[in-house]
């Protein structure tokens, strides 16, 4: 019967088996090796000679050859400047200008009204109902039957921002008016108040509503969007482009489409980043590995936040390839024109246009410490797996002493009999009670906003955020009882159970959560997995307390904000990391209201209900 | 016992009718863990529809129930949720009686057989106790209402619970010794699936050993009632088939069900190891891939049933547990009803060495699976290798489980009849070797 049954193999498995309980019960240090490992493994993925270089896998983009012509951009700042003075006299976004100008480029233009009523305002914006209306121009393909199109988009911010790239978005409707090789409809869209008019837009394309959006129809509309740009330019001078990739709940568009900015900024000369840091050529130094380090965390941060990074972060989940790019005036010597911006557009649209199908031949899970480096899903999935099986051992382990308590004969039957288990419900309770904690934290905020502004001298944004703080520390008062209420007391092998259940629930939870955003799952196994594994009744209450809720899941979002304050090198001091701390759980609620990001329901419905089980273990009595 | 069994179904109606009304039941009805294309609710309402505009149902390819379940629902398509909760009942009632007259007989043997002195000495602590086997009934019930697979199907509206309750029904007639109805439930699930055509060879076996009559060729008696036995089945099968012709007034459904079920030309991925395999594969060998797919299947009742016929009703179980793993279209529901079974094996927990890898496996792959769809269909960053590769492990690990229970079953007779304590020869402690 194989390898599970054959006594041969089977004692093989045994040995194995009981050289890893023995590591487990003698050395107890096999976990912090795990562990190190793992932390070591992720660090070094950063270091260049580990990681792979960046090459373009898309044949029809590859070998093709296009030419970059575009001529016009200083005519494309002049008409910014022109946006900019309409966009003033009206107050908003200057609709009927935009209609204007796309109808006598030779577009078909459409317009799309929307309105959105938010759960609550957004505190940086200071907004509670928005209304907003897309304009959007597709230029039809003169040589395919027009059954794919690519999108352009710039969105018309608030302000004195973004006017050149909606500039820079007409010229370029223009020029590419009057070439002849597009095989692709291109929509050129510009969308008001950001991300919402985007989603607005989508939902609108796809005939879907899945946020509980209002929009008018769209009139019309072009084929499948087989990829998305969004360019977003702040100023008139710009010295580097930034790419943008990180998408809604982690998810990163091919790879090939990094390659491809990359290789054109190449070859127009232009300087371009990602996270906002050059590439550096030194990886042997210490500096040039801190550098890659850093970019490589920043990503890994934002790509855990489960936000939408830029306008394409909300393509991505139509299965619609898109980045953003970035331009960037960082005072540095070296200037690029709009001339040069508009050709990098042009280019990377004509090779977009030769497309015969989707992007799909590069990689999908990727990090990227530098634009030329990369790190796939087969190298960066060890470090997790790592410190996964630090819970799958720890399981093993639990089992093998709630299974025979007297010794183990050699192939698996137990002598004595084996002891009373512990009744479902002293296990039970604790589950159910935690996670109805963790379903009162995902619904109370937002639905006792009312009540809380009645009573207490805040405003809304304020009620939400500091009720979901309050729920989640008194979640720590609640459960650790409550399985005494029914069983009485809690007894050794309660404890175990409960510990095996937590235990195969984390690790599960994690492996999913990994599969979908690894950066999510790997930071949240970094704080999670010690204390998961270390906690027991018989470990000094007070001092495991503090680590316990040093280690919660709410105080990683602490420690995520710090890092990320100081890897983006503006580090800010306790009160004002706070008050990020505040903001960026205000925006995680608003980010699933109104984009549908899952890290908050998954932190609240999920890991933190599980992180609870382990905070009842260690008060078990 | 039947205070708690009315608490267990109050509790298990009270759950699904949650369900049915939450936003959830839309969703859950559109997985393909749940629902097959032979037995999802869209498809039947379609199927109605068809057979309303005095259309054969059977015309185009959505519509593969069999002409009964579509005449049934074309009374109670209204009441098409109470349906489901009825029938998830009666099928944990049918068990529940079943494994209760089971463990009945058991403990009865175990007495003859302790008085008799049959057993070796050393071997009372295998001996079951009428405390332990009290609750094996309201365990099987439970198993199979609180399943979350039940639940899933019985909210998805699969008509997998239909094919479920009636083996459920088979399995009780068979139980309590009545050859008729036996017969007559193993037709209808043959009419249902084909697939429990396999549960003849244990449902035969059970009667047999219940009238006392050995298996054995050279006797008359044991081929008269076999041939009894067999008339029965066929007889009800032809009864059951000739009244959906008349029903329908055509052989329509026989292609659109049968065919449909054996030459597997819908390759939606589903939990099952067909579908991947069969769309990777160049057309001119699919017919013999088909034939030996399709004997896997029904194979393993030969040596099964040589392995087990004094023990009938573990059979039942293999072979329960074999279909809903090798059928052609798999869902969870199919998964649910073997592992309702799970609780009348628990006296053989002490031979199961398997058991925590493979309950991990089963516990991992079932969360999995949404996840590596969404990534797949969704996000379109994963492919449909990712998806198969769950669903490998799922079987891999649902036939280690079963061949664990097996291997601990064999391991317990054996131990019955020559002791606990195994020594060689030479006075060595000798172990088990199964090969």
């Amino acid at each position: 019967m194989g390898l599970l049954s054959d006594p041969n193999r089977r004692k093989a498995i045994t040995t194995a088996r009981i050289l890893i309980l023995n590591m487990i019960l003698v050395l107890h240090g096999d976990s912090v090796v795990c562990y190190l490992a793992g932390i070591a493994w992720f660090m070094g993925l950063a270091f260049e000679p580990f990681t792979l270089r960046t090459y373009m896998s898309e044949n029809a983009m590859g070998s093709t050859m296009v030419e970059e012509r575009f001529p016009s951009g200083e005519r494309a700042l002049a008409t910014a400047r022109e946006f900019a003075a309409h966009k003033k006299k009206v107050g908003g976004m200057p609709v009927d200008w935009l209609v204007k100008t796309m109808r006598a480029q030779g577009l078909e233009v459409f317009t799309q009204s929307f309105s959105r009523n938010l759960p609550f305002p957004d505190e940086s914006k200071e907004r509670f109902v928005v209304r907003g209306t897309n304009v959007y121009g597709i230029l039809r393909a003169p040589r395919a039957p027009r059954t794919e199109a690519l999108v352009l988009s710039a969105p018309c911010s608030p302000g004195n921002s973004n006017n050149q790239a909606v500039g820079l978005l007409l010229g370029l409707a223009q020029y590419f008016r009057s070439q002849i090789y597009w095989a692709k409809d291109i929509i050129f869209l510009v969308n008001e108040h950001d991300l919402i008019g985007v989603q607005a837009w989508l939902e609108g394309y796809h005939h879907t509503n899945i946020t509980g959006m209002g929009y008018t129809p769209l009139q019309g509309r072009a084929g499948s969007i087989q990829a998305a740009l969004s360019l977003e330019l702040n100023s008139d001078v710009v010295t580097s482009l930034d790419l943008v990739l990180e998408g809604l709940n982690g998810q990163l568009p091919n790879l090939d489409l990094a390659n491809l900015f990359h290789a054109f900024c190449q070859k127009l000369g232009i300087l371009c980043t990602i996270q906002g840091k050059l590439q550096r050529s030194d990886w042997d130094t210490v500096e040039g590995y801190t550098h890659s380090a850093q970019t490589m965390l920043l990503m890994v941060l934002k790509q855990a936040s489960g936000r939408p990074w830029g306008e394409h972060g909300l393509f991505l989940r139509y299965h619609i390839e898109a980045a953003s790019i970035r331009g960037v005036n960082s005072f540095r010597q070296y200037k690029t024109d709009a001339t040069s911006i508009g050709r990098l557009f042009e280019g990377m649209v004509r090779k977009l246009n030769n497309l015969l199908e989707r992007l799909h031949q590069s990689y999908f899970f990727y990090l990227m410490p530098s634009l030329t480096r990369f790190v796939s899903i087969g190298y960066y999935m060890p470090a997790f797996g790592l410190l996964t099986t630090i819970l799958l051992l720890r399981a093993l382990d639990l089992w093998v002493h709630l299974g025979t308590p007297t010794p183990v004969t050699e192939d698996g039957v137990g002598e004595g009999e084996s002891p009373s288990s512990p009744g479902l419900l002293s296990v039970l309770t604790p589950v159910v009670i935690s996670h109805l904690t963790g379903v009162a934290l995902y619904t109370l905020p937002v639905l006792s906003q009312e009540m809380a502004v009645e009573h207490f001298p805040v405003s809304e944004t304020e009620a939400v955020v500091l009720t979901a703080i309050a729920i989640y520390t008194a979640g720590l008062a609640l459960p650790h009882n409550t399985h005494r209420l029914i069983s009485g007391e809690g007894t050794e092998q309660g404890w175990r159970v409960l510990k095996l259940v937590a235990l195969l629930y984390l690790a599960v939870l994690l492996g999913c959560t990994a599969l979908i955003n690894f950066s999510l799952g790997f930071i949240l196994a970094v704080t999670l997995v010690p204390a998961a594994a270390c906690v027991t009744p018989h470990v000094p209450k007070a001092l495991s307390a503090v680590a316990m809720v040093l280690l919660s899941p709410g105080c990683t979002i602490l420690y995520c904000v710090f890092l990320f304050q100081e890897l983006q090198e503006v580090p800010v001091s306790l009160a004002e990391g706070w008050m990020l701390f505040l903001s960026v759980i205000s925006q995680g609620i608003l980010d699933h209201a109104l984009y549908g990001s899952l890290v908050y329901p998954l932190l609240a419905l999920l890991v933190y209900p599980c992180w609870l089980l382990f905070w009842n273990i260690l008060f078990w009595k | 016992m039947a205070a708690p069994l009315t608490l267990v179904l109050i509790l298990s109606v009270t759950i699904r009718a949650v369900l049915f009304r939450s936003s959830l039941a839309e969703l859950i009805s559109e997985r393909v863990e749940v629902v097959s294309p032979l037995n999802a609710w869209k498809r039947v309402v379609e199927g109605l529809a068809l057979l309303d505009l005095g259309v054969s149902p059977y015309s185009g390819d959505v519509f593969h129930e069999t002409p009964l379940v579509i005449y049934l629902f074309h009374f109670v398509v209204d009441y098409a949720e109470i349906v489901f909760m009825i029938v998830d009942g009666i099928t944990a009632v049918a068990l529940y009686l079943a494994v209760q007259n089971y463990n009945k007989n058991v403990f009865r043997k175990q007495k003859y057989a302790l008085e008799a002195d049959r057993y070796p000495h050393d071997c009372l602590e295998l001996m079951r106790s009428p405390k332990e086997m009290h609750y094996i009934p309201l365990k099987v019930a439970m198993f199979y209402l609180l399943n979350p697979f039940t639940i899933l199907s019985c909210v998805a509206k699969s008509t997998c619970g239909l094919n479920n309750a009636v083996m459920a029904l088979f399995i009780l007639s068979t139980l309590k010794g009545s050859a008729l109805l036996s017969a007559i439930f193993l037709a209808l699930a043959t009419y249902q699936s084909i697939y429990p055509l396999t549960l003849f060879a244990p449902g035969l076996l059970f009667l047999l050993q219940r009238l006392y009559i050995p298996v054995n060729p050279c006797r008359s008696r044991f081929w008269f009632f076999t041939v009894q036995y067999s008339v029965m089945f066929i007889g009800s099968l032809l009864v059951i088939v000739c009244l959906s012709f008349f029903l329908l007034g055509s052989w329509d459904f026989i292609p659109s069900v049968y065919g449909f079920i054996l030459s597997v030309p819908d390759l939606t991925p589903n939990i099952g190891l067909f579908w991947y395999f069969f769309a990777e594969m160049f057309e001119h060998f699919r017919f013999f891939f088909i034939c030996v797919f399709q004997i896997n299947v029904f194979f393993y009742t030969i040596p099964l049933s040589v392995k087990l016929k004094e023990h009938p009703v573990f059979l039942i179980f293999m072979q329960i547990a074999i279909i809903s793993i090798f059928k052609s279209y798999p869902t969870v529901g199919d998964i649910a009803l073997y592992m309702a079974f799970l609780p009348v094996w628990s006296h053989l927990y002490r031979f199961l060495r398997n058991i925590f890898l493979v309950s991990c496996v089963l516990l991992a792959c079932t969360a999995l699976f949404p996840v590596l769809w969404h990534l797949w269909i969704y996000a379109g960053s994963a492919n449909s290798n990712f998806y198969y590769a769950i669903t490998l492990l799922f079987n891999v690990g649902q036939i280690l489980l079963v061949s664990d229970y097996f291997y601990a079953y064999l391991r317990r007779e054996h131990h019955l009849s020559q002791g606990l304590y195994l020594r060689r020869k030479d006075g060595s402690e000798a172990t088990l070797v199964l090969k």
